[in-house]
């Protein structure tokens, strides 16, 4: 006889049989089970295998402190490894197995590890690989490869599916005046308090029923009643199977909610889980306390589980957990386990630590066997079938005899869950009365209730919720009456602590995080090797690094190092619980912020028109733009350099939308512009452009673009594409902390223009033919750098400079961003009149490094004006953002990798971006420079490239340089040029 | 996460804002000596308790905001606008509601 449902009691639906697959194996339990209770309930002992060692473990509690029953749930893509398998609900059809072992968890061929056990102990990784790679260097790599290959094996949990994930998530935000989390008799109380008070509420539950310890209880169903129907008058928002796992600043909790991980086929339309940001002014935490377990021999066994685990799956699930129950504890908590046990037919045996247990009679009359002074001292059976009894004598423990039993349930005390105020920064104090760490009752705004403060029984429980939403209602400005606090504790003879139980010199296996298979003899040996301080007793064992986060085993791991010290509990201190709680899916934090949708796109007005005229479209920063425009056949290199021979030949168009635009407007904006860039803007005259660079503070070159005079106080700012942001908040931050005094306003205006540039020999033809006046885009009225408001044909509205970035003459013709496809519709017949085209980054890429313009590739945030070429833009006769620190010695040595043009010595070679430029006889470390710009150029017919090296041109004139490429494997001789590779004087675009 | 009461637009989250820098640091004129914007420009404190920062409500009014912050405990003691005329201009309008 071993665990058994029950044909009556539980608050399972005896109605709803649910058919379930355990490795295979078809099973059924009942609605309202968990995956646990079904598996108890199926009589199934042996659910895992241990991380190391691959020894059997079974089902060890009913919550997310498990250890024991890891399982993975579900198949194929959604394949979710590592789950508790007592926090997962039964539902029709659910598939779960065993993880960690070969062929199963039952006999598993890893379990051998278990037989070397005395050869991984903690440290062994450290041990026996340091002075190996990839620890040190020296020889020795291919031996830690291959014994890495077998460890990861054979150590370890399951394994996560390889597909992308099927499911969605979703985010949502709540807000509310006071968050309860918990919603046993504490949290229910203090939500219901706090409701009455008129505050809004939002109460959360990890679990999918709303009780918390009043779920295992077996005579508690009435007043849960009462409490749920009070809960459901009262307002309260709640939410069940939502876990609160972390609480952060200011008031706010991020919350999960497992919205369809319980059901067979959920609408396709439900995310998987939700995630919740709550922003709450007061946070009640009612998260109960979990019960510990007891280092001693073998007590890992399947059939050893925590007494409220056992009473949970009795009173809850109407699962008997064993026939020859023993009970073993330090606390007055396993008593009422006994008598329910008792009552539901057990043969029942209490043992108790203490010498004294108070008044037993109730005990004695249920028929449960009392023996105190009394523990366990090591559990037999690969499935528990007897237990060896130790016998308390003055501080050590003897021998005693064997006793039958199949299910062992221990009680080593109960540690609250201070988890979340932890996140917050709360400092968790040792308190030797109740053998726990207690936090103080408030921390910024986070209030603790019920057992989680330290409270034992029920109606006091009660008491602290209220008094918790009592001191929220107060902090929250209401006026109340005042609720008498409770004082922590409540059990009739006090605790004994007990972390573990041996005699002396006798070997055990008794272990203190069952996840990650960390034994007593672990602390004990970290001990000896000098780890003392708890950090590094956790990162030297791993103990409570496992998935459960240590709720099972710090206390006793900080018990037995404090033993081993000397010292007591408080004096060794405890680790700092970090978020989550319980592990979040990644899935989870992401929500929708996945695939094409992880960043925002950003489009241009033009975009529909580009696709229509056969652009393939390219990245650039958050924008879709042309990339090139293919003809049919044409390959992108065919069509790229088309592209640029073309326009250079007559004439190009190029959707130039995704620039930067801003409006500099008020009466001290030429003052302003006069700051900010390197060169002279006091004396730009109205209806001129000025090329303009910015620097940082720091001196380095910030941004560049072009700056349009519209009227005397009226400028149109156009900035690269990847800084307009950027740029925008400089100058906001220099209006308002620097120049209060300026009376500008700035304002981004890069939506509401769709921008073309017109380029190459034939734009004026075809740009006149666009105009409503023509004589408007004349030389005269619209010269080099000239600016004009205009109408296009039809009326209209728009702006146009002749500026040119390709070295053509050229034109950028902005019109309100609504117009932007009918600007095309008037341009682009008149290009083909002169067999122009249309083109795309790629050949603007082309132009511009053919002209040597630097473009955010070369103005990577280390490169000074000068190093860009650019120093003549630096006026020397005023000062401006950068002009003093552009000066600092390093900046102006002569060595400085400065900008230049390169070009192939075989001009049938080609080089890349990225390829470290080297003098011919040092190939070999950083070089001296290095390639942000390569392609080939029609106007000169062979590759050419942009890049930095030290010295410049004048210090390479007559020396070959190498560009290598070690990645790619490639070396090619080039020559350093002037960067201003095709029409160097700019007589073209002067036109 | 912290959340920033913005004068302009109420209690925001800071995801809404960017962080700017030291908000003590007083900039010298553009032409001032080299040594005084290096100062500016490089010296900072690493604060551990109350400092002057600056925030910007980037995805809200665009505001630059003085922030008087504990970089420990992330408790917020003030806020108020960087631009001294607006901070008057939102002065004289609270004035003129209350
Ligand atoms: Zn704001």
């Amino acid at each position: 006889m071993t665990a058994r449902r029950l044909s009556t009691g539980g608050l399972i639906d005896r109605t709803q049989a649910v058919d379930f697959s355990w490795d295979g194996n078809p099973l059924q339990g009942f609605a309202g089970d968990s995956l646990a209770a079904a598996l108890l309930a199926n009589n199934q002992r042996i659910v895992a295998r241990s991380f190391k060692y691959h020894r059997p473990r079974g089902i060890m509690s009913c919550g997310v402190e498990e250890s024991g029953a890891l399982v993975t749930v579900g198949d194929g893509d959604r394949r979710d490894p590592n789950v508790k398998a007592t926090t997962q609900e039964l539902y029709q059809g659910l598939v779960a197995s065993g993880q960690n072992a070969f062929p199963n968890v039952r006999f598993d061929v890893g379990a051998v590890n278990n037989l070397f056990g005395r050869f991984l102990p903690a440290g062994f990784y450290y041990k026996t690989f340091m002075g190996l790679p990839p620890f040190e260097s020296g020889s020795g790599t291919g031996y830690w490869m291959w014994c890495e290959n077998i460890i990861r094996k054979a150590a370890g949990m399951g394994s996560a599916s390889r597909a992308p994930d099927p499911d969605h998530y979703e985010h949502g935000h709540l807000f509310c005046e006071v968050l309860v989390v918990g919603a046993g008799p504490a949290g229910i109380s203090a939500a219901i308090a706090a409701a009455e008070l008129g505050l809004d509420v939002l109460l959360v539950e990890q679990d999918a029923l709303l009780g918390g310890d009043l779920l295992g209880q077996s005579d508690a169903q009435a007043s849960r009643d009462e409490l749920l129907k009070a809960l459901a008058a009262s307002g309260v928002r709640v939410m069940n199977r939502t876990t609160a796992f972390g609480l952060y600043d200011h008031g706010a909790a991020g919350l999960v909610e497992r919205v369809t991980d319980h059901i067979t086929q959920p609408d396709p339309n439900l995310p998987r889980q939700r995630f919740w940001t709550v922003r709450a002014q007061q946070t009640i935490v009612a998260s109960g306390a979990l019960e510990r377990h007891i280092a001693f021999d073998n007590n890992d066994r399947p059939g050893i589980m925590t007494a409220a685990a056992g009473r949970h799956y009795l009173n809850r699930y109407a699962v008997l957990p064993g026939q020859q129950i023993v009970i073993a504890g330090n606390n007055d908590s396993t008593q009422i386990v006994a008598m329910d046990m008792a009552a539901a037919g057990a043969e029942v045996t209490l043992l108790d630590a203490r010498a004294d247990i108070g008044d037993s009679t109730a005990l004695k009359d249920a028929g449960v066997q009392i023996r105190t002074g009394t523990a366990p001292l090591s559990a037999r059976g690969k499935t528990l079938n007897s237990i060896q009894l130790a016998r308390g004598l003055p501080g050590a423990w003897q021998a005693d005899e064997k006793l039958d039993c199949d299910a062992l349930l221990i009680s080593g005390g109960w540690s609250p869950v201070v988890n979340l105020i932890s996140h917050r920064g709360a400092r968790p104090q040792w308190n030797a009365d109740n053998a726990c760490f207690v936090v103080p009752e408030e921390f910024d705004g986070v209030r603790l209730a019920g057992s989680a403060a330290g409270v034992w029984q029920t109606q006091a429980c009660e008491q602290s919720g209220r008094h918790a939403a009592m001191q929220a209602a107060k902090a929250l400005g209401k006026t109340v009456s005042e609720a008498p606090g409770v004082s922590i504790g409540g059990w009739q003879t006090p605790i004994e602590p007990l972390y573990e139980i041996n005699t002396e010199g006798r070997k055990s296996k008794a272990f203190v995080d069952l996840q990650h298979d960390v034994s007593s003899d672990d602390v004990r040996l970290a001990y000896r090797e000098g780890y003392v301080s708890v950090e590094h007793l956790k990162r030297y064992t791993t103990l409570g690094m496992a998935t459960d986060g240590g709720k099972m085993g710090n206390v006793i791991g900080l018990a037995l190092m404090a033993e081993a010290l000397g010292k007591d509990i408080p004096a060794v201190g405890t680790t700092t619980f970090r978020p989550p709680y319980t592990p979040v899916a990644i899935g989870a934090l992401a929500g929708r912020s996945v695939s094409e949708h992880f960043r925002p796109l950003r489009r241009t007005p033009l975009h529909d028109w580009n696709l229509t005229q056969g652009a393939t479209m390219t990245m650039a920063g958050l924008w879709h733009r042309p990339w090139y425009f293919a003809r049919p056949g044409e390959t992108i290199n065919e069509a790229y350099i088309r592209e640029a021979a073309t326009t250079r030949s007559s004439v190009g168009l190029c959707d130039v939308t995704s620039l930067g635009k801003i409006a500099v407007q008020g009466p001290d904006a030429t003052e302003f512009l006069n700051r900010i860039y390197t060169n002279p803007f006091a004396k730009l005259p109205i209806g001129k452009a000025r090329y303009g660079i910015m620097l940082r503070d720091d001196g380095i070159v910030m941004d560049d673009g072009t700056t349009w005079r519209l009227s005397e106080t009226d400028y149109f700012m156009t900035t690269t594409t990847v800084n307009a942001a950027k740029v925008l908040t400089w100058l906001e931050e220099l209006l308002q902390t620097r120049w209060p005094e300026l009376r500008v306003h700035v304002t981004s205006v890069s939506e509401q223009w769709a921008g073309c540039a017109i380029a190459g020999p034939k734009s004026r033809e075809v740009l006149s033919a666009c105009v409503h006046q023509t004589r408007a885009v004349s030389n005269e009225a619209l010269p080099f750098m000239g600016v004009i408001e205009t109408a296009l044909q039809g009326g209209i509205p728009c702006r146009i400079a002749r500026i040119s970035f390709s070295g053509e003459m050229a034109f950028e013709a902005y019109v309100p961003s609504d117009y932007g496809p009918a600007m095309m519709d008037l341009l682009y017949p008149q290009a083909a009149l002169h067999e122009g085209c249309l083109y795309g980054l790629e050949a603007l890429g082309t132009m511009r490094i053919e002209k040597g313009h630097v473009t955010g590739a070369e103005l990577d945030g280390r490169v000074s004006i000068d190093d860009a070429g650019l120093g003549k833009m630096a006026s020397p006769n005023k000062a401006f953002i950068g002009s003093v620190l552009r000066q600092r010695p390093e900046l102006m040595r002569s060595d400085r990798p400065q900008l230049v043009g390169i070009f192939p010595k075989d001009r049938n070679a080609t080089f890349n971006v990225g390829a470290l430029l080297c003098a011919a006889d040092e190939i070999s470390g950083m070089g001296e420079g290095w390639i942000t710009g390569a392609t080939h150029s029609p106007e000169l017919g062979h590759w050419i490239g942009l890049g930095f090296i030290k010295g410049g041109v004048d210090a390479w004139q007559s020396k070959i340089a190498v560009a290598a490429d070690p990645l790619r494997d490639q070396q090619t001789e080039v020559e350093i040029v002037s960067p201003h590779m095709v029409d160097p004087s700019g007589e073209r675009m002067h036109g | 996460m912290i959340r920033i009461d913005c004068p302009f637009c109420g209690l925001r989250d800071h995801s809404e804002f960017s962080y700017g820098g030291d908000a003590s640091i007083n900039y010298p004129p553009l032409d001032a000596p080299a040594e005084q914007w290096h100062d500016a420009v490089f010296l900072r404190e690493n604060i551990r308790g109350r400092q002057l920062e600056t925030w910007q409500h980037t995805s809200g009014c665009r505001m630059w905001l003085n922030v008087e912050r504990d970089t420990v405990s992330h408790e917020i003691f003030a806020v108020w606008p960087a631009h001294r005329g607006y901070g008057r201009v939102l002065h004289a309008e609270k004035e003129n509601t209350e």
